[in-house]
């Protein structure tokens, strides 16, 4: 296929799965403003997540101090920051649309009503728009575009760079999430002092693991244990390991002549989470662990652009 | 038109339903064309005669269409304009931001053809490509034409579409239009008239093939009771005449859609057709040219390329010749092209055939190389280069059409009968200053079709008719084509970027 299509087809499901992401915290921090709940602990956990996600500097222009209702608004609504979920979402349509004729049209209908939708609940947008309602609906929008996705594309190198695409992402937001929320991760919190449970609800929710964590550990929640889950468990779906694996099971499938030492990399990143264990991790140091995962994720992504999204010229 | 019943009582019925939904009851038919119309003559109505008796052909759809409840059709209008805006059958707006994409109204009322009209249609269709196209092969050879006197020779090589690159060029099958949009319109006596010829990108396919899929989505219960010719086959003749016009040589040829891209007017098209034809839809930075020859950049590294059907102008196909600040083209293509390593579909240089200048003689080719009389006529054509005809023109401006010879899309163009007198003298001066950059033409009384009009009621529209023809081994056309339609009340410009919409275009097959 050709290469520019595959760098349309990769960067549509990314900013569909981003839009995800940003749904999900957005909806775990709204969930937790709802609560009778300290405002500074609210504010420090937004704060420290819009810094892993590079997204202060924007948000400063634009307002003094981390209002939560002026957060959510700025990561979910606004139309000028290209980071935000609307934005998101409008490059993920303008991605398909470029290559329109390489998707099912199930899933080409699928992102552009989720596009238009989006436009017109953007411009009717009242003061008290309803912001846990609108990432409840970005969620949905993005699993059904992933259920069209899997139920009626050709499993054909159009499907492994959509696929690519998506796991890429979703490990990328894993780890930032986990970044902004290492202090809370740190091994001597497992003893003595409690975590705030509230803290632990907006993780864990933003990555979908509260229930799995539950039925995976029948446990209080420990630090150890949470980032056991979101790093190490290969049944966790948006766990670091699971996207590794599934980005290495694609690479195979869309191998070149020039691709093997990118194909490499990726399985020693599969292999290192595969055989590694917790202490080990612990032992580094968790943030320069995630520091480490996601410079080798840059590195990953480059690679995959050069070997076969924007190859240099030929001629 | 023969065997047409006489007015009944239940057909003049029938008409008055028609009319009175635009609340125009009492009056008949040519009054109310009289009071809107630019012209004298009372057009020819596709559906309904002058008397009110529906067309042999349209008795049963008009049957159908008075025994709709009102609701339910404006219930199938909305739901056409849902369906067109989620599916994203737009056209991309110039000029304007994000979202910039509007759709090209359709109107659920179909335009009808009967079988013997659409015979002839496709026999004189096919007679005026044949002749198109040997005259562009004969002008980039052995000039016959020219040296015959028949047309004059700076007519055509002093045309700016003339390309020189092209002479003595050998093309597969000497065919040049492999696609061709003819646009037909009927005058007010009810024959066909070709009004222009459309050799270079033609556009509007995918609006006749998705005008098709959303009236049997709509209606299901019409083509039951209609034989309606199918036309959901035309990317498979289009890749199978791609293919055929191949290099020589090339058993299995690859063949790609070249597009300006996702902010081209008609994006949508391109990736429709590629879509349907199972080709890649390549933009000028997906191609490269090596040793003469063309290939496209892959996951899989590069891939030889053989057929490229072009949806960009000559202008910007090739830095290195045409327009060097193109970024849409391919640089060295045309070398590729020269040393017959590719085909390109059209090919470079048609366009000096569908020049407004030049389709006065296209009758003339047909007598000069097919040895035929012209089986459908041209528009009368008044070239106000030459001296006696501007002198008619400047003297008749109130009642004619004048066209810039160059012009498209309905612009740069003077409707006599429908301008205020200071226009008519604006155009006047822009003749007399360069006379030989207009030809004139009388205002034509397009025939006009039942279509919905403004507040839900149906009213007469004019309509033309673009059929697509396509050369290669064969000639070949896909029965019907895309009807335009004007909207506005009157009007008699069909183009979508003047306000004109579709129809469905029925050919019955018994």
């Amino acid at each position: 296929m050709l290469s520019r299509t595959a760098d349309h087809l990769y960067w549509m499901s990314r900013y569909i799965e981003r839009a995800e992401s940003l749904a999900r915290l957005v909806d775990a921090h709204y969930r937790m403003s709802l609560l009778p709940h300290s405002l500074d602990t609210l504010a420090l956990s937004l704060s420290a997540t819009m810094t892993a996600l590079h997204m202060e500097e924007a948000y400063r222009e634009r307002h003094q101090v981390i209002e939560p209702r002026a957060v959510f608004e700025f990561v979910s609504l606004d139309r000028e920051f290209s980071g935000s979920i609307f934005s998101c979402l409008r490059a993920a349509r303008e991605n398909a649309r470029a290559v329109r004729g390489s998707l099912t049209s199930e899933l080409w209908e699928t992102l552009n009503s989720t596009w238009l939708d989006a436009r017109t609940l953007v411009a009717r947008r009242s003061q008290n728009a309803d912001i846990g309602q609108f990432v409840e609906w970005v969620k949905e929008r993005s699993h059904l575009t992933r259920g069209v996705t899997i139920g009626t594309m050709l499993r054909d190198e159009a499907f492994h760079f959509t696929r690519i695409g998506t796991f890429l992402e979703r490990a990328d937001s894993t780890a930032r999430i986990l970044t902004a929320h290492q202090t809370d991760l740190k091994p001597g919190a497992d003893a003595g002092t409690v975590p705030d449970p509230f803290e632990w609800s907006v993780l864990l929710r933003a990555l979908s693991a509260f229930e799995v964590y539950r039925r995976v550990y029948r446990d209080v929640i420990t630090p150890v244990k949470v980032a056991q889950l979101l790093i190490l468990r290969d049944d966790m779906p948006r766990s670091l390991l699971r996207c590794c694996k599934e980005v290495y099971q694609n690479l195979k499938s869309v191998a070149n002549e020039q691709s093997a030492e990118t194909e490499r990399r990726a399985g020693e990143m599969h292999a290192m989470l595969h055989f590694t264990r917790m202490e080990d991790i612990l032992s580094t140091g968790l943030p320069e662990f995630l520091e480490q995962f996601l410079a080798n994720l840059r590195i990953l992504g480059d690679r995959i652009a050069s070997d076969f999204l924007v190859p240099p010229a030929e001629a | 038109m023969s065997a047409t019943p006489r007015a009944s009582a239940a057909a003049l019925r029938r008409l008055g339903a028609y009319y009175m939904m635009e609340s125009l009851a009492g009056r008949s038919p040519g009054q109310i064309y009289k009071s809107k119309e630019p012209v004298g003559a009372t057009p020819y109505d596709e559906m309904y005669l002058r008397e009110g008796a529906g067309r042999a052909h349209y008795l049963r759809y008009a049957q159908w269409l008075e025994d709709q409840p009102a609701e339910r059709l404006a219930h199938k209008r909305a739901e056409a304009d849902a369906l067109f805006h989620r599916v994203g059958i737009t056209f991309a707006v110039y000029g304007q931001e994000e979202g910039a994409e509007r759709l090209i109204p359709f109107d659920i009322v179909p335009r009808v053809l009967p079988r013997e009209e659409w015979i002839r249609l496709e026999t004189g269709l096919k007679q005026r490509v044949r002749a198109l196209n040997a005259f562009i092969h004969d002008i980039y050879h052995d000039q016959q034409i020219l040296k015959a006197g028949v047309i004059p020779a700076e007519q055509v090589l002093c045309n700016s579409q003339y390309r020189p690159e092209m002479q003595g060029v050998d093309v597969p099958g000497g065919i040049y239009a492999h696609i061709a949009g003819i646009d037909i319109v009927r005058d007010s006596s009810g024959e066909f008239k070709v009004l222009e010829d459309n050799l270079r990108v033609p556009s509007g396919v995918s609006y006749m093939l998705e005008n098709r899929k959303m009236m049997m989505r709509l209606f299901p219960e019409l083509f039951s009771a209609h034989r309606v010719a199918p036309v959901e086959h035309y990317p498979d003749v289009l890749l199978d005449n791609l293919r055929s016009v191949a290099p020589t040589g090339v058993a299995d040829p690859t063949v790609v859609l070249l597009t300006a891209g996702a902010h081209n007017s008609a994006y949508f098209e391109h990736a429709f057709l590629a879509q349907q034809m199972g080709i890649e839809l390549v933009e000028g930075q997906d191609l490269f040219v090596r040793d003469e020859a063309v290939f496209m950049r892959t996951t899989q590294g590069a891939q030889r390329v053989d057929v490229i059907y072009r949806r960009i102008d000559d202008d910007f196909l090739d830095p290195l010749v045409f327009r060097p600040d193109s970024m849409l083209g391919v640089p060295g293509l045309l070398t590729a092209y020269r040393a017959g390593r590719i085909t390109i579909a059209n090919a470079i240089g048609t366009g000096v055939a569908d020049d407004k200048s030049i389709y006065p003689y296209v009758p003339e080719m047909i007598r000069f190389y097919l040895g035929q009389s012209p089986i459908i006529g041209n528009v009368h054509t008044w070239m106000l280069r030459k001296p006696e005809d501007l002198a008619y023109v400047l003297a008749h401006l109130p009642e004619l059409v004048v066209k810039e010879v160059h012009g498209a899309g309905g612009y740069g163009m003077l409707i006599g009968p429908a301008a205020t007198k200071a226009e008519i003298e604006i155009f006047r001066h822009q003749i007399l200053a360069t006379p030989e950059r207009y030809i004139a033409q009388p205002t034509l009384a397009l025939s006009t079709c039942p279509t919905f009009a403004g507040g839900g009621g149906l009213a007469p529209r004019h309509i033309d008719l673009r059929p697509f023809v396509l050369s290669g081994r064969d000639v070949t056309i896909v029965p019907g084509g895309l009807t335009r339609v004007a909207l506005r009340e009157g009007s008699l410009v069909v183009n979508s970027s003047q306000g004109g919409g579709t129809k469905d275009t029925w050919v019955l097959e018994a």
